[in-house]
């Protein structure tokens, strides 16, 4: 086979956009200044990220002061909950956060579970939406902080934040919501929504790696989680990445002046795969939903095979996809997030992600779904658990 | 994370299958965990003439196997249980540490398969 690689994996990362490159490129040499200098060197410095901010907080409708720039999602979501959580201890102790939130949120939330704060997780129905007549009824006057990501990187579901920031200040919490997957690609107006917090990441959004920002609405109380110097206005210490926060700006600006076109080009490649794949291909699952569904996402669990040596059997054939098996991950349990959908263990270790990109064609989508029937009927062919099933099924 | 010959062994696997009315056959693992190995094993005079398997698993399940029952073949029935997991390993060249736990299943199986054997024949 001479094909070219599939790149189908635009949740874990994207490629840097050149609008985005180009614009970063001086801020690595010529302007090299640290924002921090009182000289003309560092003064220039100053205003690319100035202008930055300008641009990212016009966009998501906050002042350019509610912003504060991150390493990126994984950042924000710590800083977010511990900064709320240390800061609020003394009016309570109670955290809610959902049940497929990423990592980011989990492991954090679990560290402050084991430093006394009590943590519980609002229910998600088989598609991934929050309960919420669930969350109305675990919100209590002592509940601080209630997190909720915006859209699902797994199964792309799209969450009712603005309901569940209105839930959330009913008991005077905090309301917070990770955009990482959603920010570039839904349209997302802060002050309408109603959240507190807001974490995004540029690298899913065409803008490069390690960099994001943290929204914090004026006026709310927080802590640090990184402490050091003057930068982010005393509230995050650490040397500025002035390239890193021009190229995301200038992504973000691209990604929302082009924001309806992606949506419904990347939407028509998900839809005609998902349609391919269901069809044609026995034993499958789709996980999470065919309605507020992230464009770019399909997620399915492939019957009587393993996660992981699908993405394998497919990385052979030049397509990059992820899973949500635990062999991929190198943890011990499958996905968290199909768990938490009421899957049962086989169905979550035979789990793949495909995410599309605005640069994916409907070629890649068709060759995909070739490669996959292929692929899977070989696996199959190998598993001790088709034989079993299977034959009595294909009659 | 794995090395060539273990994608190799993946992309090619030898022994796919199941023997019918085989003299030994052994499944270990469980679906929940994420693997399940089968072998199945055809015995002549005590020694091994046909090993084949099938698994439910991650390319290191896979590939450790098929090279597992590769091994196995045409040794004798005593050699055959003193085929460790560092051997199948060994083989294929190194596995990542945290795919070490597939290699223990494909010890596991060839061991089940020849007590399944040795029980037919005292029976």
């Amino acid at each position: 086979m001479e094909n070219k690689p599939v790149y189908f994996d635009h949740a874990a990362t994207t490629p840097l956009c050149k609008e985005a490159l180009e614009k970063m490129l001086p801020y690595f040499t010529e302007v090299f200044g640290n924002p921090n200098s009182q000289h003309a060197y560092g003064r220039e410095s100053v205003k690319a990220v100035d202008e930055a901010r300008d641009v990212i907080a016009k966009i998501i409708n906050c002042k350019p002061n509610e912003l504060y720039f991150t390493s990126g999602g994984t950042e924000g979501d710590n800083w977010a909950l511990r900064g709320i959580a240390n800061a609020y201890k003394s009016k309570g102790k109670h955290i809610i956060i959902s049940h497929i939130e990423h990592a980011a949120m989990i492991v954090t939330a679990k560290a402050l579970k084991k430093e006394g704060f009590e943590i519980e997780y609002m229910k998600v129905d088989e598609n991934g939406f929050v309960d919420l007549e669930h969350l109305k009824s675990i919100v209590r006057d002592d509940t601080i902080f209630v997190g909720c990501m915006m859209a699902n990187n797994e199964v792309g579901t799209i969450e009712p934040i603005k309901e569940i920031a209105k839930i959330a200040h009913e008991k005077g919490a905090v309301a917070f919501t990770d955009a990482v997957q959603a920010a570039g690609v839904l349209k997302i107006d802060v002050k309408d929504l109603g959240v507190d917090m807001m974490s995004m990441s540029a690298h899913k959004i065409y803008g490069p790696k390690g960099v994001g920002a943290l929204y914090i609405r004026n006026g709310l109380k927080t802590q640090s989680i990184i402490t050091g110097g003057h930068q982010e206005r005393m509230k995050r210490g650490g040397t500025t990445n002035v390239a890193g926060i021009v190229g995301f700006a200038e992504a973000f600006k691209i990604a929302i002046r082009d924001i309806d076109k992606n949506f419904e080009y990347v939407s028509s490649l998900r839809d005609r795969f998902i349609d391919r794949v269901l069809s044609e291909v026995p034993f499958v699952k789709l996980n999470g939903p065919r309605e507020n569904r992230l464009p770019a996402n399909a997620d399915f669990s492939f019957k009587f095979i393993e996660g992981e040596s699908i993405l394998f059997s497919l990385d052979l054939a030049g397509i990059a996809v992820s899973s949500g098996s635990a062999c991929s991950s190198g943890s011990l349990e499958p996905s968290h997030v199909l768990l938490a959908l009421g899957l049962p263990e086989e169905l979550a270790h035979g789990s793949i992600r495909f995410s599309f990109g605005k640069h994916n064609t409907m070629e890649e989508v068709d060759f995909a779904v070739d490669v996959i029937k292929e692929s899977v009927q070989r696996l199959r062919e190998m598993s001790p658990l088709f034989k079993a099933e299977g034959e009595i099924k294909y009659v | 994370m794995y090395n060539e010959k273990v994608m190799d062994v993946f992309k090619n696997p030898k022994n796919v299958g199941e023997i019918e009315n085989p003299d030994g056959i052994g499944t270990v693992g469980n679906a929940s965990c994420g693997d399940i190995m089968q072998i199945s094993l055809r015995i002549e005079n005590e020694i091994i003439v046909d090993a084949k398997f099938k698994t439910f698993g991650c390319a290191a399940a896979i590939a450790t196997s098929s090279t597992a029952t590769e091994m196995i073949k045409g040794m004798t029935v005593e050699e055959a249980l003193k085929v460790t997991n560092k051997k199948v390993v060994e083989t294929l060249g190194g596995l990542p540490s945290q795919k070490l736990h597939c290699s223990v299943l494909a010890e596991e199986a060839i061991k089940k398969a020849i007590e399944d054997y040795q029980s037919k024949k005292n029976a």
